[in-house]
């Protein structure tokens, strides 16, 4: 009887182990995939959808450096990002080795069949808590994450891939984030009048906000100064 | 005419009150900037607390164009004040000196005599504002350079891109031009119906806050009266620097949010003027100078 129970239990840890194995494969194809980016310049078009802020359209540039470095400038003028969510990349997320990879299940996203994988950091150092990626298993590309950090909320991010899907680059970038109220004195506006009150639907869109980089050009393994970040 | 306005603004070059709206924004502005240059990040950090909390924003905040946007808020509100010292003085001063009578001995007619001055009080007018422009927008534009105008709002930011934003202090100026004449204008009735100097200008200056205050206190019995009274449009240059949006919230360059409002308000400004320099004109024709 208890050589059968160990038997079992022997054979349960085998096949999560074995899963887990299998799973992590999944991940660290894509983390094979990124490790060929070691640097890049990415031209792109920024759009900001706070509902509180109105901004146009702006042309940026991404620097990126591994491990970890990443820098979204504009071009000449002022630029807004979430506050800690640009630095959670898919590169800085995975070109450490400082994280289990658990499965955890299977969804359809956008007409394409992704693996869900949660990522916990191995090392308290880290700036994320956990992230859980989309990944479809055949292109080894990551559609979207959502990361919990430590200070600054949670970011969700989706990926929309094209020409440089073969890095593993994605060609549109979405970060979503919470917003915070906003809401400034007339005092110090000087703003005095018939202002009308903030809807409930739009105090309650108040509080998600969306930052979004289509890029039209990479320039990958060229080099970039450390100047720029 | 020309001469009877020449001779006119030679009576404000040569008055020492004339020069005292011109010293005042100067070193109310080089105040301004220099506190806003030394500890201008601590202001602009205080102004952006709740933005920090979800955005980084990365940029030149504090640049010449949105320097300028915080001094016209502050000085357009006292402007006015200063230039009812001068305009409210043009025809009551002439009374005090016992000079009227001699003006309207000569071959002009009242009239032309009141458009006269009425018009060289509008150059005092401009001029002040001319050099309020040069202040605060030209030497802001030198000291702390341009980028973006990221303007906050009470409820909302404005982030107007660099090349978007020179042609709308244009049009503030422009707008504030007739703002600055109504109380020009305001100033001119007010003087047409005293004989001293001090009563009209301290009568304009009243009336200024006394319709300042109707105008910002949010109560339902005031906004009846609100969309006429003048100090309820003077401070419409602002809309300038709001911007349209599109269904997905992309700012539109080169916009403007409520246009018409700007229109409406030019046109509330300019009948206030047509009816305080009309009103001024009937009173002076009618009058019996005896000073």
């Amino acid at each position: 009887m208890k050589i059968k129970s160990l038997t079992i239990i022997g054979l349960l840890f085998f096949v999560s182990y074995s899963m887990n194995a299998q799973n992590n494969v999944v991940v660290e194809k894509v983390r094979q995939k990124l490790a060929t980016v070691n640097d890049y310049v990415a031209e792109g078009v920024m759009k900001t959808d706070v509902s509180f802020i109105k901004a146009s359209l702006g042309k940026v540039k991404v620097y990126y450096k591994k491990p970890n470095l990443i820098k979204v400038k504009k071009d000449g003028g002022i630029s807004l990002l979430p506050k800690g969510g640009v630095s959670i990349t898919m590169n800085s997320l995975l070109n450490t080795d400082q994280y289990i990879a658990i499965a955890s299940g299977k969804q359809v996203y956008n007409g394409k069949n992704l693996e869900v994988y949660k990522l916990v950091p191995t090392d308290d150092q880290l700036e994320w808590v956990i992230s859980t990626l989309w990944i479809d298993p055949v292109e080894s590309l990551v559609y979207k994450t959502f990361t919990t950090t430590k200070e600054n909320g949670s970011f969700e991010i989706t990926m929309e891939y094209g020409a440089y899907a073969n890095y593993g680059l994605p060609s549109k970038i979405i970060f979503g984030f919470n917003t915070k109220d906003y809401k400034l004195p007339n005092g110090i506006t000087l703003e005095f009048g018939d202002e009308a009150p903030i809807s409930k639907e739009k105090a309650k869109k108040n509080k998600k906000g969306t930052i979004e980089i289509t890029y039209s050009k990479y320039t990958i393994n060229k080099g970039v100064s450390n100047t720029n970040f | 005419m020309w001469s009877i306005i020449q001779i006119e603004l030679y009576k404000i070059y040569k008055r020492p009150r004339t020069y005292i709206a011109f010293g005042a924004i100067a070193a109310l502005i080089w105040v301004i900037q220099m506190g806003l240059k030394i500890d201008g990040e601590a202001y602009a950090a205080f102004l952006m607390k709740d933005i920090n909390n979800t955005l980084i924003v990365d940029g030149k905040v504090l640049n010449g164009y949105l320097i300028c946007y915080i001094l016209l808020q502050l000085l357009l509100v006292h402007v006015p004040l200063l230039v009812a010292l001068i305009a409210a003085d043009m025809l009551s001063g002439e009374a005090n000196l016992g000079t009227l009578r001699l003006l309207f001995t000569t071959p002009y007619s009242r009239t032309q005599w009141v458009l006269a001055k009425f018009i060289a009080a509008s150059i005092y007018t401009i001029l002040l504002l001319i050099w309020l422009a040069a202040l605060a927008l030209f030497l802001s534009m030198y000291i702390f350079g341009t980028d973006d105008l990221f303007l906050m709002k009470s409820n909302y930011v404005v982030l107007i891109e660099t090349q978007d934003v020179f042609w709308r202090y244009v049009g503030a100026f422009v707008f504030a031009s007739f703002s600055l004449l109504t109380v020009t204008a305001l100033g001119f009735l007010m003087s047409s119906l005293a004989n001293n100097s001090i009563g009209p200008i301290v009568a304009t200056i009243s009336a200024i806050v006394f319709f300042t205050i109707l105008s910002t206190l949010n109560i339902p019995l005031f906004n009846l009266v609100k969309p006429y009274l003048f100090t309820t449009h003077m401070n419409n240059w602002k809309e300038f620097f709001d911007i349209q949006v599109t269904e997905n919230n992309e700012a539109i360059t080169g916009s403007i949010l409520n246009i018409q409002k700007i229109k409406t308000s030019l046109l509330v400004l300019s009948i206030h003027i047509v009816l305080f320099v009309g009103a001024s004109i009937l009173i002076m024709k009618k009058k019996d100078v005896l000073s």
